[in-house]
């Protein structure tokens, strides 16, 4: 029997043999091993995208703090300004009420010692003519002895109050 | 397609030397290391036709030097199949596996230890030939008395080679579907073993099933899939040289035959329209199909040169590489009557030789494989080719 001459149990063996393992194989073993691949690739893809993703949510997580950041600066800054605005207005304020109530005070006590100085003049009128009256009448017992004199002083008094009434 | 030429071209160059270098080796071997002539000659003539598979007319000439060792048994006792697994002679004791001989004669089934009819004994009428037509098989004789083959489905050699290649073939691939059950994905890719499998699947997977087929590959894969682990497990386990190893498996035509026929049918059966199409009605000028079909008719016989050819490519390098080991191993026993210095220094030559034809061996197991694989593929593609419409 030649070597190029198939030998038929070897070839009923063969058949036999190839069909268990072809059939053990593609029903159990080569499937089991491409679905693993397939899916540890779609596996590593989906891991890739959801890095990627976080990453992206990272990135924007951070942009949204930093804005925020910047936000509460500003605001600080603001506050800030104002609260020193408020504080010089207050201060402005404050300064011109001392000023008006200092300006009103001295106003009125300016009033005051003009009343004050009034009536201290009028007291002293007041007494300058009572002592002028007294001094006249000392006078004008010692010079009333004369008629004539006397009625020369009525009238020279009625003159000046008429001129004084005048006024 | 332009880079699978490539690659038939460069492993076809690889081949090429290789079978070269086997020959002339063997020439180069063989004249210094016989002192006489005709033992000089007797040795090239083995190794060559050992090479050229010139099985037929080796049949019954006998290579024997007295008492010296027949290489032509030697070399075609192995590549052959036997009906028991010889692993060693010791002068006359050989210890060797009797196989289980089941065969279905004239007088019924029969069944039985193959060493009842291990020295050319009779059993229930059946006994080993030898010479004729079925030299080393079982035959009966008929009423004319006449060697008659009966129907024999024995557990010869190759057999269980054949269950223990696919027993480790199974056992491996299993192991790693077990590793892929236990492990969900998200524990990552195998290391070690499992890894080394994966990315031997992968790559004929993606680089042959998928570059070849195209569209429906997924229908081929398991099939191109087991013809590749099934090839390469049987070549590697062909060549570890004792039990359970060693028997030429792939070198062996009916094995290839199977394997053949098997691409043959998914080729024919699942063929387009297209393909027939440019089987009997190809794209060539009208006269070399109208009157005289020439291109149909080669066309058609390219049917089956195709996978005649995957069948002989890989029995022919299996069973010459066999050979070849055989054949370097060979020359240190043939030299033994050539006195100690030829004999030591020829030892020495041809383990080295031994040495390196094993790790071409090796090669040639992958390629080998590899190229049925890629070629079952292409031609699983080629009769898939759709409408020139839908290609443009």
């Amino acid at each position: 029997m030649g070597l190029l001459t198939p030998d038929p149990g070897l070839l009923f063996w063969m058949v036999i043999v190839f069909a268990v393992v072809f059939f053990v194989l593609a029903k159990y073993g080569f499937p089991v091993v491409i679905k693993m691949v397939e899916d540890r690739k779609a596996y590593i893809d989906e891991s890739l995208k959801a890095a990627r993703a976080a990453n992206e949510q990272l990135a924007s997580i951070k942009a949204e703090s930093d804005k925020i950041l910047a936000q509460a600066h500003e605001e600080q800054a603001r506050i800030l300004n104002e609260a020193a605005a408020t504080r010089d207005r207050i201060i402005r304020d404050a300064e011109d009420r001392a000023r008006t109530e200092g300006a009103r005070l001295m106003e009125e006590m300016k009033r005051q010692v003009e009343v004050e100085k009034e009536c201290a003049i009028r007291d002293i009128r007041r007494q300058v003519a009572v002592l002028s009256v007294g001094i006249a009448e000392k006078v004008l017992r010692s010079k009333l002895a004369d008629e004539m004199q006397q009625e020369e002083l009525i009238d020279h008094m009625l003159d000046d109050m008429l001129d004084s009434v005048k006024k | 397609m332009k880079k699978l030429r490539y690659i038939a071209l460069y492993l076809l160059l690889l081949a090429s030397p290789a079978g070269m270098v086997c020959a002339q080796e063997a020439d180069t071997i063989a004249a210094p290391s016989a002192a006489d002539t005709t033992l000089r000659e007797e040795i090239a003539q083995d190794v060559a036709q050992a090479e050229v598979m010139a099985a037929d007319s080796l049949v019954g000439e006998d290579g024997k030097e007295e008492g010296g060792v027949d290489v032509n048994e030697l070399v075609f006792g192995h590549i052959g199949d036997s009906y028991e697994w010889h692993i060693a002679s010791f002068g006359d004791t050989h210890i060797s596996i009797p196989l289980p001989v089941i065969v279905h004669s004239s007088t019924g089934w029969h069944v039985f230890c193959s060493s009842k009819i291990a020295e050319g004994e009779e059993y229930e009428g059946l006994y080993i030939a030898k010479g004729g037509a079925y030299d080393g098989k079982i035959v009966e004789r008929n009423a004319a008395g006449e060697e008659v083959r009966p129907f024999d489905i024995s557990i010869t050699k190759n057999v269980l080679g054949l269950f223990i290649n696919s027993a480790v073939l199974l056992i491996i691939m299993m192991s790693c579907v077990r590793w892929y059950k236990k492990h969900p994905v998200e524990q990552g890719a195998p290391k070690g073993g499992v890894g080394m499998m994966e990315a031997l699947i992968l790559m004929i997977y993606d680089d042959v099933i998928k570059g070849c087929i195209g569209e429906d590959y997924k229908r081929y894969a398991p099939y191109l899939l087991t013809a590749f682990f099934f090839v390469l497990v049987n070549n590697l386990m062909g060549l570890i040289p004792i039990f359970p190893g060693g028997a030429n498996v792939t070198g062996n035509i009916a094995i290839t035959m199977v394997l053949a026929l098997c691409t043959f049918v998914l080729t024919n059966v699942y063929g387009t329209k297209e393909y027939w199409k440019e089987i009997f009605w190809p794209e060539v000028p009208t006269w070399l199909k109208a009157p005289v079909p020439m291109m149909p008719l080669i066309e058609f016989f390219g049917i089956f040169t195709k996978p005649f050819a995957l069948m002989i490519r890989l029995f022919a390098n299996i069973m010459a590489g066999h050979a070849a080991i055989l054949s370097l191993i060979a020359i240190i026993f043939i030299t033994v009557k050539a006195g100690p210095v030829i004999n030591g220094s020829m030892t020495v030559v041809a383990v080295l030789f031994g040495i390196f034809m094993d790790a071409l061996e090796v090669l040639v197991a992958f390629i080998q494989a590899y190229v049925f694989t890629m070629l079952s593929a292409v031609f699983i593609g080629l009769s898939r080719v759709k409408g020139h419409e839908s290609k443009k």
